[in-house]
């Protein structure tokens, strides 16, 4: 085929998955958006298909067989995968497709190593071809190993817990280094000789990402997951440039890009710089003086109480919190929320960026639940609006309603932005016990007058609840 | 249809409240309406009320019979005036003070510093007179503030006889024969009867300024959409219960600069400043009025009070070089229906209070009652010493909570990492040394690279300006089609593949295995995800699902 038809064919995938990302920015657009992400997407691997079926795989017999197996079968398993996937188990999904980018990068880096043509290419052109298989490598070594962690942390596998060992800033400098230093004597060996260097550098790295994010906590999985989006992103850029291919040079720029914004967003609702999140430490222990005791008397509220203020109300915020997918109580909140508004009682949800262990988390369990995604709102357009609220109703958040992080210097979250549902007339609280919330802090909302308690498993809370409020 | 209950249905009552006709020249309210009557009676008490007196409000002596109330006479024994308490609008006349009983309570508007005698009346009386204005401003007292609501009308009725005495429109007016802007008000004292005034000219299409001395009115007046003016100069005019305290004289000359300048613009001046019991400051001098156009209105709510304009009558239009100036006494007489019936019901609230829920037998004044206390001006026959005053309570002071104001710092340890200045410095130091490398790269590098930097780079940005729109609802499927989209990494893994099955073919042959995963993964649950999101169906309720139901969702919830 045509080199310049072809590059005409990457062009328009590559303005499709623009337009694809693009489409995503509302709600009523983005259903076209996923579409022009798959026409796009078929459209780069019909081409290539052709491509090499006229050039490497011309009349090979065996290279399609492996090619086609390989296609059916990662297209059997992936559509498993996304049928089966819970809503809940969502993070866990993307960390692992995430790994199977940065692995494939690394495959790709290699066999393209394996395959090269030393004589074919100027001095320069070399040196700099085997810097970008070497940094292709590196890069998605790292994503694999920890894309592979987080994932294991997610499901709980692995604790939650930062584990940290002593001087890890300096082993990760050594590491670094190690890197960048075996690229010398790597780039001086001809073409399959150096094979051992990679694989030694391929087994750094992956032991760079485990220990990179093994270093994170729980609280920062949010970060995580979306900085290995921006990671998996550079390891596709960086098979781009392996392979002299513009197509994946822009998508993975644009997988990189949204990953990174991803990244500044949560930091930003986090108070927290995204240095201090990539090399880890945050989440318990670390932190210097915890935040002052809160003390004070606990109120706790039955649940027909709360319903009997609930069916009073003249509007009620709910703000869901990751407690609420662990207790899979969605499904009850949205038959509160159906009842309430058909009283009249006027009901919306706040979302706090960082709710849930993925970005837009809670946004997605509460849709799959049947809420309608226009009552659902983020931090900033809602928190003026709990001064006039009647009822506030938080489930299974905790952080992120921490009055301490405005007004307490000494609390480790102090200066993080959060959802300020003490102004209302009445906070209910629901909670398994008195646990701190993964940040490890008490929360001083709890012995506020206007804070009462709904002791128990957020699903069997939310049952009797609604149980009440029909009544 | 509703049952009239007739008068014997209620039990005899001990107390017996008293209503007379108000006997002010032009004075058309009433002290209670048929309703209120209804809602004394059910607290227990008996009600007499003059004939007729209820009439210029619009409130027919039958339907204070109707509503349980006995109609009497003016004078004599029965008279509404020998009840036990006896509920007014104006202050007492010396004629009426006379008809009181002893030991009785008469209920009213007082203003004693108009009426330095009034008191020596009703002590000679030896009467209990609880003057209605003196009830403090107190939340729990809201609801009985006669002075708020009164206020209110007048401020309403201040621009519909504003609007009645200019010769234009009030709002703008486009027509086939030519357009017309809005009429430009404003309006000076933001209390009360000032945030009315503003927004019923508001409502009228007006284009309205409003003044006060107070900071607390500059949201106040801007949520009623109208422009907040200032004077150039600091100093909190907050005085006690919600009204202005005297001002410096600079800041009274600042504000006379700013009503003179305002005055060659607007052609409604409204003026509300009362300050309680003390004649009303001048604010509208002669000079301004003149400075105003030929066909402008001023309209004076404190005209009994003295006024705010110097060339204010009390009760008359004057027309002062083709400006007239309003000065109703009358407003809320203008309006006696509505007038009557607010002034009744917060007198009802009143007496509630001073019932208790013992019913009217435990009707009685508590000197010790905060709301109740202020107000009473003289006590069987005593002049009380003025109340322990509380006033002038700092305004508005929120309870104090344990919640503390954040400190400044923390703004500025949101931001902090760096000072600005050094940030700035710093991002041009790093940007040029970027720069700098770029072009050495650009210098020695092969030329292909450097084309492949670019497309790089301009992706980079591309993807940077289109994801901050993205909605922050949507991430989870934004990561799960970058997931999807970055499985084109396949196209890599399809051009390792070679003709023989080698090793580089076998790890491409891996790396598009692994990528198809991703991409029909990732593609398939974005898809699944987006088709959950939907709109409020607004009134459309789903067959109703029970709680056992619910539990089925957990997995069916894809559908």
């Amino acid at each position: 085929m045509n080199p310049g038809v072809i590059s005409v064919a990457y062009l328009i995938a590559g303005v499709l998955f623009i337009r694809s990302l693009g489409g995503l920015s509302k709600q009523e657009t983005a259903k076209d958006g996923n579409l022009y992400g798959m026409v796009g997407m078929a459209l780069a691997v019909v081409v290539t298909a052709i491509m090499w079926s006229s050039g490497a795989g011309a009349g090979s017999r065996s290279g399609l067989a492996l090619l086609g197996g390989a296609v059916l079968i990662g297209t059997l398993i992936g559509s498993g995968l996304a049928r089966r996937v819970e809503m809940t188990g969502m993070p866990e999904l993307v960390a692992v497709l995430h790994s199977f980018v940065g692995l494939a990068a690394v495959l790709v880096g290699l066999s393209s190593y394996l395959s090269m043509h030393e004589g074919a290419l100027l001095p320069a052109e070399r040196e700099v071809h085997l810097v970008e298989i070497w940094v292709g490598i590196a890069v998605g070594a790292l994503t694999f190993t920890g894309s592979i962690i987080a994932w294991a942390k997610l499901k709980g596998s692995i604790s939650g817990k930062p584990l940290l060992l002593p001087g890890r800033h300096l082993l990760n400098a050594v590491i670094a280094i190690a890197i960048v230093g075996l690229a010398v004597p790597f780039v001086r060996a001809s073409a399959p000789s150096g094979t051992l260097f990679v694989l030694l550098m391929t087994a750094i790295a992956g032991g760079l990402g485990i220990h990179l994010v093994m270093a994170i906590g729980g609280a920062d999985m949010p970060v995580v997951v979306s900085l290995l989006n921006s990671y998996s992103g550079w390891a596709a850029a960086s098979a781009g440039f392996v392979l002299a291919n513009d197509l994946l040079i822009v998508t993975g720029a644009l997988v990189g890009a949204s990953g990174t914004i991803l990244s500044i967003i949560m930091c930003r609702a986090m108070n927290r710089s995204i240095l201090s999140v990539v090399f880890g430490g945050f989440g318990t222990g670390d932190s210097k003086s915890s935040a002052a005791p809160a003390t004070g008397e606990v109120h706790e509220l039955k649940a027909g109480e709360v319903a009997e203020r609930l069916t009073a109300a003249k509007s009620v915020i709910i703000v869901p919190g990751y407690g609420m997918a662990v207790a899979r109580a969605q499904q009850a909140v949205n038959e509160l929320t159906r009842i309430l508004r058909d009283k009249g009682v006027k009901v919306q949800f706040a979302i706090h960026p960082v709710a849930g262990r993925l970005p837009g988390h809670m946004n997605v369990l509460l849709a799959e639940a049947g809420v309608p995604y226009d009552i659902v709102h983020e931090m900033d357009e809602i928190n003026h609006e709990f001064s006039t609220t009647d009822v506030v109703l938080v489930i299974g958040a905790n952080d992120v309603v921490n009055p301490g992080a405005l007004d307490d210097p000494g609390s480790p979250i102090y200066g993080m932005p959060v959802l300020e549902v003490w102004k209302s007339k009445l906070v209910v609280v629901f909670k398994r016990g008195m646990a701190a919330g993964y940040a490890g802090v008490e929360n001083p909302l709890f012995f506020h007058d206007n804070c009462r308690m709904l002791f128990g498993d957020a699903k069997k809370s939310m049952d009797a609840l609604v149980t009440a409020t029909r009544e | 249809m509703r049952v009239v209950q007739p008068f014997p249905a209620y039990p005899p009552a001990s107390m017996r409240i008293g209503i007379p006709k108000e006997t002010l020249a032009g004075e058309r309210r009433v002290a209670a309406t048929p309703e209120s009557t209804k809602k004394l009676r059910d607290l227990g008490f008996e009600v007499a009320i003059e004939r007729g007196a209820g009439e210029a409000s619009g409130y027919l002596d039958d339907a204070y019979v109707a509503a349980g109330a006995e109609l009497v006479t003016g004078e004599g024994e029965d008279a509404a005036f020998a009840a036990d308490v006896v509920l007014k609008v104006r202050p007492p006349t010396p004629i009426e003070i006379a008809r009181l009983h002893e030991r009785s309570i008469v209920v009213s508007l007082m203003q004693p510093e108009r009426d330095p005698e009034l008191e020596g009346h009703l002590v000679a009386r030896k009467v209990t007179a609880i003057a209605l204005e003196r009830i403090p401003r107190v939340t729990r007292a809201q609801k009985m503030d006669v002075l708020s609501s009164m206020a209110n009308l007048a401020g309403y009725r201040a621009v519909i006889e504003a609007a009645a005495h200019l010769p234009g429109f009030f709002g703008p007016q486009v027509t086939a024969a030519g357009s017309s802007p809005p009429a430009k008000v404003l309006i000076i004292g933001a209390g009360v009867a000032g945030l009315a005034s503003i927004a019923a000219a508001r409502a009228l299409g007006a284009d309205v300024r409003a003044f006060d001395t107070r900071a607390a009115a500059r949201e106040q007046v801007e949520s009623l959409g109208a422009k907040f003016l200032e004077v150039e100069m600091t100093e909190s005019g907050e005085g006690g219960g919600g009204y202005a305290k005297l001002m410096s004289p600079e800041f009274i000359a600042a504000e006379m600069a700013l009503f003179r300048a305002q005055a060659a613009e607007v052609d409604v001046i409204i003026t509300t400043a009362l300050v309680p019991g003390a004649k009303a400051p001048t604010l509208v001098p002669r000079d301004v009025v003149e400075a105003l156009r030929r066909g402008s209105v001023v309209v004076d709510l404190a005209a009994e009070q003295g006024g705010n304009c110097e060339l204010t009558v009390p009760g008359e239009v004057v027309d002062h070089r083709g400006v007239k100036i309003l000065g109703f006494t009358d407003l809320t007489s203008r309006m006696a229906n509505v007038a009557s019936r607010l002034f009744a019901t917060n007198l009802v609230h009143l007496i509630t209070d001073m019932t208790g829920k013992a019913g009217a037998a435990a009707f009685k004044v508590d000197l010790d009652d905060e709301v109740v206390r202020p107000a009473v001006l003289v006590f069987e026959g005593e002049k009380l010493p003025p109340p322990p005053r509380k006033e002038p309570t700092p305004p508005k002071k929120p309870p104090v909570k344990s919640i503390k104001p954040p400190p400044p710092e923390a703004k500025a340890t949101q931001q902090k990492i760096m000072s600005p200045a050094r940030r700035a410095w710093g991002t041009t130091g790093v940007g040029l040394v970027v720069i700098a490398g770029v072009f050495v790269m650009g210098r020695f590098a092969p030329q292909e690279f450097t084309q492949h930097f670019t497309v790089f780079v301009l992706a980079c940005f591309v993807g940077w300006q289109v994801i901050w729109s993205v909605s922050p609802s949507l991430h989870t499927p934004l990561m799960s089609v970058t997931n999807a989209i970055s499985g084109i990494i396949v196209v890599g893994g399809m051009l390792q593949i070679g003709a023989d099955a080698g090793v580089a073919s076998l790890l491409g042959a891996f790396a598009v295995l692994l990528a198809t995963i991703n991409i029909s993964g990732g593609f398939l649950v974005t898809q699944r995800m987006l088709r959950m999101f939907r709109r409020d169906p607004d009134a459309a309720p789903k067959s109703s699902g029970h709680v056992s139901h619910a539990k089925g969702h957990a997995k069916g919830g894809a559908r």
